[in-house]
């Protein structure tokens, strides 16, 4: 069970860095230099990125500023998606640090939520927790917890405090012992090549005659085309926490050890590279 | 009644819905099928005579956010809240479909709207 604690640890410090360069057509009063960051996996981009508004905004007029986003290579990068999953999706394959560039103007209503102040943040994050908690126990971890047990998880993570997080998170990945895992597991199946946000479904990780689903199990079910057959080159890579997980590995496992603080699986389908 | 070109009532039978895209490739056909979206207003927000809507599935919860606070009439600076399970607020680019899927019961999602925070 060691082990297992480190996983965790592993999860959370998960870090990646990232070169952030102001937009080419932003009107600045002198040159932007390029600002570098480590971002933590488990984070939100809108929740960790003062620094680089505040070194941008240096050298821009008040007038030319509006609401902050970023792209990746011409993407705009939706912030209520956890960082690492945005890194996951778009920009696995790809050489580091990773090359974000970053707005003040022509903000892209059809693609990415407004995001004025921590609090949506908070708002988003603690709806996510509390979709997951539908699925694993009917709401009834997340229910029988106060306020002030909700605010930990979420001072949890905008501080970046492990302890402080996982000493109320554990509680949300508690399941009788007779059942041997949750209800359902909460995931999300992400493909780049999709117009559609993500699949999400009813998962059972423990069968009622005690069978264990495994990640395999999962794609088979809801995405078989993630999987290659044996005789044919692997089209595909199903990515959690930039590693690709064996398709053996229990599904139940994968959701104590691999979600996210929002207490989902986020899990990414990207091309295999060609080379 | 005003005889406001935009009365619901014309259009309440079928569908709470922006004019219907042309007909796209195959691909899509799934999304293209609804599903039964039971509407129930919270607190004071204002009811809507017509409860129960038929959504299709790809419909994300924004727009059917939109196209209630349309029907409601509400100003623009007026927030509306939706609720699953009367419990959480689903994000704004998830799919009905979705949700009817992990949260459907007796064959129709049941959302609840509210114009200030209801639920945590």
């Amino acid at each position: 069970m060691a082990d297992d604690k480190d996983v965790l640890r592993d999860v959370w410090f998960g870090r990646i860095p990232t070169c952030f360069t102001l937009y080419q057509d932003e009107i600045t009063e002198r040159e932007a230099e390029p600002f570098y960051l480590l971002l933590p996996r488990v984070s939100y981009l809108t929740l960790v990125t003062d620094k680089v508004k505040k070194h941008f905004l240096k050298v821009m007029k008040a007038e030319d500023v509006e609401e902050m986003w970023f792209d990746f290579e011409g993407t705009p990068l939706k912030w209520h998606y956890p960082i690492g999953l945005l890194f996951d999706l778009h920009a696995s394959n790809t050489a580091l640090p990773w090359s974000i560039t970053v707005h003040f103007k022509n903000f892209p209503e059809c693609d990415l939520l407004h995001c004025p102040s921590n609090s949506v943040i908070e708002a988003h994050f603690m709806s996510s927790i509390k979709e997951a908690d539908a699925l694993k126990h009917k709401s009834q971890v997340i229910n029988d917890m106060q306020k002030k047990d909700h605010k930990q998880l979420w001072m949890g993570l905008q501080n970046d405090k492990f302890d402080q997080f996982w000493a109320m998170n554990r509680k949300l990945m508690e399941y009788p012992t007779e059942e041997g895992g949750f209800r359902y597991i909460p995931f999300r199946i992400y493909l780049t090549m999709s117009d559609r946000p993500f699949i999400q479904k009813l998962f059972r990780p423990i069968l009622p005659d005690g069978h264990t689903h495994t990640l395999g199990d999962l794609l088979k079910e809801v995405y078989p085309v993630a999987i290659s057959n044996d005789d044919e080159s692997k089209r595909y890579q199903v990515v959690i926490h930039g590693i690709e997980p064996l398709l053996e590995t229990p599904l139940q496992w994968l959701s104590e050890h691999l979600s996210h603080p929002d207490n989902f699986l986020h899990i990414s389908v990207i091309p295999a590279p060609s080379d | 009644m005003s005889d406001n070109a935009e009365s619901p009532t014309e259009t309440q039978k079928d569908e709470p819905s922006t004019p219907q895209q042309p007909t796209e490739d195959s691909g899509t056909a799934d999304e293209k099928k609804k599903i039964d979206v039971l509407l129930k207003a919270v607190g004071d927000t204002p009811i809507m005579k017509t409860k129960k809507w038929s959504v299709e599935k790809g419909r994300t919860v924004q727009s059917l956010s939109q196209f209630i606070s349309r029907f409601l009439k509400m100003e623009a600076n007026e927030q509306l809240f939706i609720y699953v399970n009367q419990s959480f607020s689903p994000s704004p680019d998830q799919e009905v479909g979705v949700l009817f899927e992990c949260f459907g019961s007796d064959g129709k999602l049941v959302l609840h709207y509210c114009k200030s925070q209801a639920w945590g």
